[in-house]
């Protein structure tokens, strides 16, 4: 007998549908599992005769093949424990295969035929609504995470003997838990907290609304990791879909516990240590980098000039086009990495800066060169964070983070009515023709920035930073052009990476 | 120009080769190369090298004359006339001074410009508005072409005048070698001098060697910063000994690299404010002032003094001007509550201004005219 069961393969953050079809005929007692079925795939017979015997169902004494089609695919994950158990069962008529005509299967299983949590539980169900799919069942812990796609009923399932009884109509599935659409985060952090750092608050807040990355300069234990982590919480709150995609990533990542979405833009800082496969993403099955990790939200690197030069490389191009392309032999896969960079950095290898500093001139100069890479290129702000006075420390905390963040979403509307039409969604995507075309740049801002660029040699690419960031002043002070005091803000807070070295 | 005689070049090759012994020596000893002032014979018998003794006694003057020509070098030796005269008042002065440029320079009317290879950012502002200031009124800027300071000066110094680079290694071979293009730029346009044949390798012994070779060339030694143990309080010593005049720019009192400066200002330095102050310690006070530049239309940077603040500067713009001369620099620290933006804007109109110059890292310092 033939019976055939839906599911899903995980391609890289995205899902491609896979059948199970499972063959049951007499011969010698075999299982076999074909169709580029990986290690923990060819597994899964061990473990769903077990859970089928365990159970209390029969397992058929008779040749067995199951095929995973299309067979080109690669699959991986023991999440196909489930589907092929229910097809082992329906090939051997122990349950009607009409039951198993518009659902998609997940779920690990163990010898004791329970359904255990696999990731990638919200892409399965959205590549279920795309192949016209009803239902999905899936581990009960993952329920509410299938139900957040429309137009699939999540059917939560905590062992096989209650998957079938669901399929048989005998007992109901375990209910989503009450959609908690919103996850509260386990420790919230807000803008609040600092103290000491009042002046850096509004570079904090350009940074923000414009979505421009920063860099951080400044010695250590002075609070940059501290004011990086706030950044997500003064960007605007994740729309729905953006939360969706942020949920799909991170739980394919195993980063998600189940429950609802991810309500709270993503924080990532990888250590220096990072290899460029793990920062943007790679491997033989290629997984989801930091930098995907941190899609939508802020990709924080700590000490870049320790970073490898070529980690740090690779970062440019995701940065830029906004995904990053992974080539494999087989297959082609992009994630996505919209993320805001934030960059932080001692002044000197020692950490103490000019006064203290126990640095040699040729460590310094390397430190110097590490940091003036293309990578810095791509920052459009710069800014000191020096030791808080113990006066500052006792000092009233900043505001809060709603209040700046009611700011960045009034300018992030400026921006989005600016742009609407073309490829930039925020001021620091701008191209040098957008800001041709859309900043409004008065006669007299373009002066003042003429005249910096002659007293030093601002590059194009440096004036360009200043222009965007000067748009982005602007729009935090609701100024439809680009004043010359807007440059000036711009030009206190720019990044220009030559270290003041004149010859040496 | 070769001017030197087969017994100054022998002398010069001998040393070269005993370059690694002398290296022996000063690791044990430290301090200045006292073996210098030693005759050939008694070198020799110092080092106890045979082979070097039987090189000695074959050498061949036509020999090095050629390679100083292939390498392009000038050399004086010390029979000479032209043999800079103030070497001679050194007591181990050096057999030939061999030379890429123009020998002119090594009258020995200049100031020396030395101080740390790790300056802060104030040490490196210092040293070049002090060099462009000299360079302008014409005077020779003389320095060792080390990193940090010397290089800083040194480009000033071209930028409106002269210089005179010493080397510790060959005068054809570059010193740090990323300065190449420094070293070009000197020898074309000023001249690069060393007691060594061409392409020696840097030992360490060369440098305190070079010091007094500074001092020896110039009219006096202005230390821009270092620490208490810095190479520039060497050639502060020599200068010192020579009696050439000893000047220090200071700093403040808890800068590691205003340390040594400091302690030359203590034991009676003279003390450096402005270039004036350099120019009245070369040609007494009030002799010459800081020219105006000629060229480009530009008036010259006449001294190393904060830039002028025009009287149409607003007066908050003059308040946070002199939080930056207290040396507050960085946004974080001017900012006196939310204010952090508008704290932003006037210090990028104080920058307009040419008032504040912000240095790598997003510190702004005092610009300095």
């Amino acid at each position: 007998m033939l019976a055939r069961v839906h599911s899903f393969a995980i391609d890289g953050v995205e899902t491609r549908r896979v059948t199970v079809e499972a063959d049951v005929r007499l011969g010698l007692p075999a299982f076999n599992v074909v169709g580029l079925a990986d290690k923990s795939v060819r597994e899964a017979r061990e473990r769903v005769r077990g859970a089928i015997q365990n159970t209390g169902f029969e397992f058929p004494q008779k040749r067995i093949t199951v095929n995973l089609a299309p067979a080109y695919l690669r699959k991986e994950g023991p999440h196909f424990d489930l589907p092929l158990a229910i097809a082992v069962l329906a090939a051997s008529g122990q349950i009607a295969s009409e039951a198993l005509e518009d659902c998609a299967f997940i779920g690990e299983l163990s010898m004791y035929g329970l359904v255990s949590p696999v990731r990638g539980s919200l892409a399965v169900a959205e590549g279920a609504r795309r192949a016209g799919l009803r239902r999905l069942m899936l581990p009960a812990s993952r329920a509410a995470e299938g139900a957040l796609v429309e137009g699939i009923e999540a059917l939560g399932v905590e062992s096989l003997a209650h998957a079938v009884a669901v399929l048989r109509d005998e007992a109901p599935p375990i209910a989503s838990a009450p959609v908690a659409e919103r996850e509260a985060v386990d420790d919230p952090v807000d803008l609040a907290d600092v103290r000491g750092h009042d002046g850096l608050i509004g570079v904090i807040e350009i940074a923000a609304a414009g979505g421009h990355n920063l860099f951080m300069h400044g010695p250590p234990g002075t609070g940059k990791t501290m004011l990086a982590r706030r950044l997500p919480t003064l960007l605007p709150p994740l729309t729905r879909e953006e939360a969706v995609e942020v949920t799909r990533i991170h739980s394919i990542a195993g980063l998600h516990t189940g429950g609802g979405l991810i309500a709270e833009r993503p924080f990532r800082a990888p250590h220096h240590l990072v290899s460029p496969s793990a920062l943007v993403g790679g491997g033989a099955t290629p997984k989801p980098g930091e930098i995907t990790l941190a899609h939508r939200g802020v990709l924080f690197l700590d000490e870049l000039s320790e970073f490898n030069r070529n980690t740090l490389e690779a970062l440019r191009q995701p940065l830029e086009d906004g995904r990053v392309v992974v080539v494999r032999a087989q297959r082609v896969l992009t994630f996505p990495t919209r993320a805001m960079l934030v960059a932080a950095s001692n002044p000197c290898p020692c950490g103490l800066g000019d006064p203290g500093c126990r640095c040699s001139a040729a460590e310094r100069s390397r430190h110097e060169r590490r940091l003036s890479g293309p990578l810095l290129d791509r920052i459009d702000l710069t800014v000191h964070v020096p030791r808080p006075s113990a006066a500052a420390l006792r000092g009233q905390g900043s505001p809060s983070s709603a209040a700046i963040r009611e700011r960045v979403v009034a300018a992030r509307a400026r921006q989005t009515a600016r742009l609407a039409g073309t490829q930039a969604t925020c001021n620091a995507h701008m191209t040098p023709a957008m800001l041709r075309e859309l900043a409004a740049v008065t006669a007299s801002a373009r002066r003042a920035l003429f005249e910096r660029h002659d007293a030093e040699g601002l590059t194009a690419r440096g004036h360009h930073r200043v222009l965007r960031v000067a748009r982005t002043v602007a729009d935090l002070d609701g100024s439809a052009r680009v004043g010359s005091e807007h440059i000036h803000t711009a030009l206190a807070v720019r990044s220009d990476m030559s270290p003041t070295a004149v010859a040496a | 120009m070769i001017d030197a005689c087969g017994n100054c070049l022998r002398r010069t090759e001998l040393i070269a080769w005993l370059a690694g012994r002398i290296e022996q020596e000063w690791r044990l000893r430290r301090g200045r190369p006292q073996l210098l002032a030693l005759g050939d014979a008694a070198l020799l018998a110092w080092a106890g090298l045979p082979d070097v003794g039987r090189q000695y006694a074959a050498f061949a003057p036509a020999f090095a004359a050629d390679r100083l020509t292939a390498a392009g070098l000038g050399a004086v030796c010390r029979c000479s006339e032209r043999y800079p005269a103030g070497l001679r008042e050194l007591p181990d002065p050096p057999a030939v001074i061999h030379f890429a440029g123009d020998a002119g320079l090594l009258a020995g009317d200049g100031a020396a410009l030395v101080g740390a290879r790790n300056p802060t950012a104030y040490g490196r502002e210092v040293a070049a508005a002090l060099a462009r200031g000299l360079g302008a009124a014409g005077v020779t800027v003389v320095s060792g072409m080390a990193m940090g300071v010397d290089s800083v000066a040194h480009a000033a110094a071209l930028e409106a005048g002269r210089t005179v680079a010493v080397l510790a290694t060959g005068a054809d071979r570059p010193y740090p070698a990323r300065s190449h293009q420094l070293h070009r730029r000197i020898a074309e346009r000023g001249c690069v001098v060393s007691e060594l044949p061409p392409g020696h390798a840097p030992r360490r012994w060369a440098f305190p060697a070079r010091n007094r070779l500074i001092a020896a060339l110039s009219a006096g030694t202005v230390v821009v910063e270092g620490g208490e143990k810095s190479g520039s309080l060497i050639t502060a010593d020599f200068a010192a000994e020579l009696g050439r005049f000893v000047a220090a720019v200071p700093g403040p009192i808890t800068s590691r690299m205003s340390a040594g400066p400091h302690l030359l200002l203590k034991a009676g330095a003279e003390l450096v404010r402005s270039v004036e102050d350099v120019l009245d310690l070369l040609h007494g006070v009030g002799a010459v002032h800081a020219p105006m530049v000629i060229g480009a239309g530009e008036p010259p940077p006449p001294a190393a003094r904060p830039a002028h603040v025009a009287a149409d500067v607003p007066a908050h713009l003059r308040t946070l001007l002199r939080r930056v001369e207290g040396g507050a620099g960085s946004l974080a620290e001017l900012a006196t509550g939310a204010d952090g933006l508008t704290v932003a804007r006037d210090l990028g109109e104080l920058e307009q201004r040419g008032l504040v110059t912000r240095v790598f890292g997003g510190r702004y310092i005092r610009s300095l005219a």
